[in-house]
């Protein structure tokens, strides 16, 4: 719209503000349980202002843990659902780079069958195949292992088709320029084809850490001892469906933790995302 | 420095489909050779295989004396200028030109001096810090004439360099690669598709069509006496005036149309026909004075009148229903729109062509 009425700027912000609140009013809430101790959260009136308790939750959670559940620090927890996302990000998107650099560069037989088969996992997502997999898996001995955990999840379809429909935007003049400039296919691949992946690398890493963040069922089958668990798996074992007491303060404020680094990866990331998702720079 | 051999060079697709077939030319050391050619004549197929980018399927090519046909791109001492740059545009206009020099391991301080160089030359001096999107067309083609020289290669290939820019820069830019060229003296070969860029540009025109060499030769001798109908007709602009004629019981006529041409030529036309050459400028509107020794004269029906200032261009058919000729005179020519002229053209002007092979008919023979 390039109208400028007073009213409709209103109601436009009107709208977005009620939507804002609506998505954050939750987000909120659980930051203010987080404040209280669990005897006011349990009472059934919930405070809506923040209460005294904020550092001495915050500390028995990330260092202590609940006094139940599940027996572990939440900083661990934090740790290993840091090295899952971060493993699962950056495999993925050096994976897909290379696989998509094979596919749309070099000339090998079965090149076409093997772009197809890479697209065909697309409709094999780990929990279509889980059964397997974990058999693989535990037949390795990867059970309760950051290995077990992330690599299952590392090979991506996505990933290398976004890079394959990128590459082949990529002028072929460009390959040609390098050849004559004496860069083989590796330098070329270093030095022009990664350096102009950059935005899509930075879109596919926002997407992927936050896949790989997110991530339940597989670390659920996969890691038995505490100390492996995941922040995601963390939050569901802290809350008590028998007949404890849920220690709602602390499973709150696990919830804004788990919620911290993918944000803090968005805001980051933000500029570059959105350009590797809008232009290419050619 | 180095001469460019090609020697039987044909080109077939995997697919059967044959691009170039049987090239042999040779371009001098420190010439420079323009290809020239309609689009799909295979001259950009031919220079990509001169540059490596292409494998060749017959014939040799050979570069400085050493047959290059299982030579690496990188390998064959050559630089090339492409038509939409391809400049690295992740890489500032110092590291584009740089580039190709660290790959070949060449020393810091030696490419500093090259760059510098090259870029004092191409009036390049303040952008070397700017990534090439922050560059104007005439200075993105510049960065890539820079990246070619810093190289000092044997040779230098074009790719049709100018065709992205606007005619006015397209000039300026012309004149600017014949100086560089000149003054480095490197071998040049050039493709392009614009008869005027090869006129201005060649020492050595090649012209081609349809995959093969038409004639090769210096752009004027290719202008006065090209050896064939695709020549006479490629060359020059407004194009040469191509009319078809036969033999009749006064000397030559066309083909189509009513009669127009006085004057025999005295020779023998092929059984399968002719086709008269003249160049527009070649053309002359008189009053009443008999046609030129051996030349012919021709009736006029003029139709349309284009002055340009300078020169005027009449457009007009060969007698009242003839075909269409185009006569160049200079501007102060006064003719109307429907008037019927006298036009004639000197022997030494004519150009006659076999209909049916193209190839010329000697008329001094």
């Amino acid at each position: 719209m390039v109208e400028h009425r007073p009213f409709g700027t209103a109601l436009a912000h009107l709208t977005l503000l009620i939507g804002i609140a609506i998505l954050a009013f939750p987000v909120y809430l659980a930051f203010v349980a987080s404040t209280w101790d669990a005897a006011t959260i349990a009472n059934g009136k919930m405070p809506l202002t923040p209460g005294p308790l904020f550092l001495e939750n915050y500390w028995r959670t990330l260092f202590v843990g609940t006094s139940g559940t599940t027996r572990q620090p939440v900083g661990g927890m934090l740790f290993n659902s840091f090295v899952m996302a971060m493993t699962i990000a950056i495999g993925k998107i050096v994976i897909s780079l290379t696989s998509a650099f094979a596919v749309v560069y070099f000339r090998f037989p079965f090149r076409m069958t093997i772009f197809w088969l890479i697209f065909v996992t697309l409709m094999l997502p780990v929990e279509v195949r889980i059964y397997p997999t974990y058999k693989i898996v535990a037949d390795l001995n990867m059970l309760d292992t950051y290995a077990g955990l992330t690599i299952p999840l590392i090979a991506s379809a996505t990933a290398t088709l976004l890079f394959r429909q990128f590459f082949m935007t990529v002028p072929d003049e460009l390959v040609e320029a390098s050849k004559i400039d004496g860069a083989g296919p590796m330098k070329f691949f270093r030095d022009t084809l990664v350096p102009l992946s950059v935005t899509s690398v930075a879109a596919m890493f926002v997407i992927q850490f936050i896949y790989g963040w997110n991530q339940y069922l597989w670390p659920l089958l996969i890691t038995t001892r505490d100390d492996m668990q995941t922040i995601v798996i963390g939050i569901k074992k802290m809350i008590v469906t028998q007949d404890a007491l849920t220690e709602w303060q602390l499973a709150m404020a696990t919830a804004v933790l788990a919620m911290l680094p993918p944000v803090l990866v968005v805001i980051v990331m933000q500029k570059l995302f959105v350009r590797g998702l809008v232009e290419t720079e050619k | 420095m180095a001469e460019v051999v090609l020697t039987g060079v044909g080109k077939t697709y995997a697919g059967g489909v044959t691009a170039v077939t049987d090239v042999e030319f040779t371009v001098p050391d420190g010439a420079f050779c323009v290809l020239v050619g309609p689009s799909g004549c295979g001259k950009s197929t031919l220079l990509r295989m001169i540059a490596g980018l292409e494998t060749i399927t017959t014939g040799t090519v050979s570069i400085g004396g050493r047959v290059v046909n299982a030579v690496e791109p990188a390998e064959r001492d050559i630089a090339m200028v492409f038509q939409n740059y391809a400049l690295y545009p992740h890489m500032s206009v110092y590291d584009n030109m740089a580039y190709g020099l660290r790959n070949r391991g060449t020393p810091k301080a030696e490419i500093e001096t090259r760059v510098r160089e090259a870029a004092r030359v191409l009036e390049l001096g303040d952008l070397l810090a700017r990534k090439p999107r922050q560059l104007s067309g005439g200075q993105r083609q510049r960065v890539a004439m820079g990246r070619a020289i810093v190289r000092k290669p044997q040779v230098f290939l074009f790719d049709e360099p100018l065709s992205n820019l606007d005619a006015k820069l397209r000039v300026q830019m012309r004149v600017e690669i014949r100086r560089l060229q000149r003054s480095l003296a490197t071998t040049s070969v050039y493709v392009t598709h614009d008869q005027l860029e090869a006129m201005t540009l060649a020492d050595m025109l090649v012209v081609m069509n349809k995959g093969r060499v038409e004639q090769i030769g210096a752009p004027l001798d290719l202008y006065r006496r090209p050896e064939t109908l695709f020549v006479a007709g490629f060359i020059g602009a407004p194009p040469m005036n191509l009319i078809d004629v036969a033999i009749g019981p006064d000397g030559l006529r066309p083909v189509a149309g009513d009669a127009g041409i006085v004057g025999g030529l005295g020779i023998a036309v092929p059984a399968t026909g002719a086709r008269l050459g003249i160049r527009p400028e070649h053309l002359h509107v008189v009053g009443d004075e008999p046609a030129p020794e051996g030349g012919i004269a021709l009736s006029y029906t003029v139709s349309a009148v284009e002055a340009v200032g300078a020169e005027t261009f009449l457009h007009g058919r060969l007698g009242a229903t003839g075909p269409d000729v185009v006569i160049r005179e200079p501007g102060t020519i006064a003719a109307a729109p429907g008037t019927v002229r006298r036009v004639v053209a000197r022997r030494d002007d004519l150009h006659l062509f076999d209909r049916e092979t193209g190839r010329r008919i000697p008329l001094d023979a």
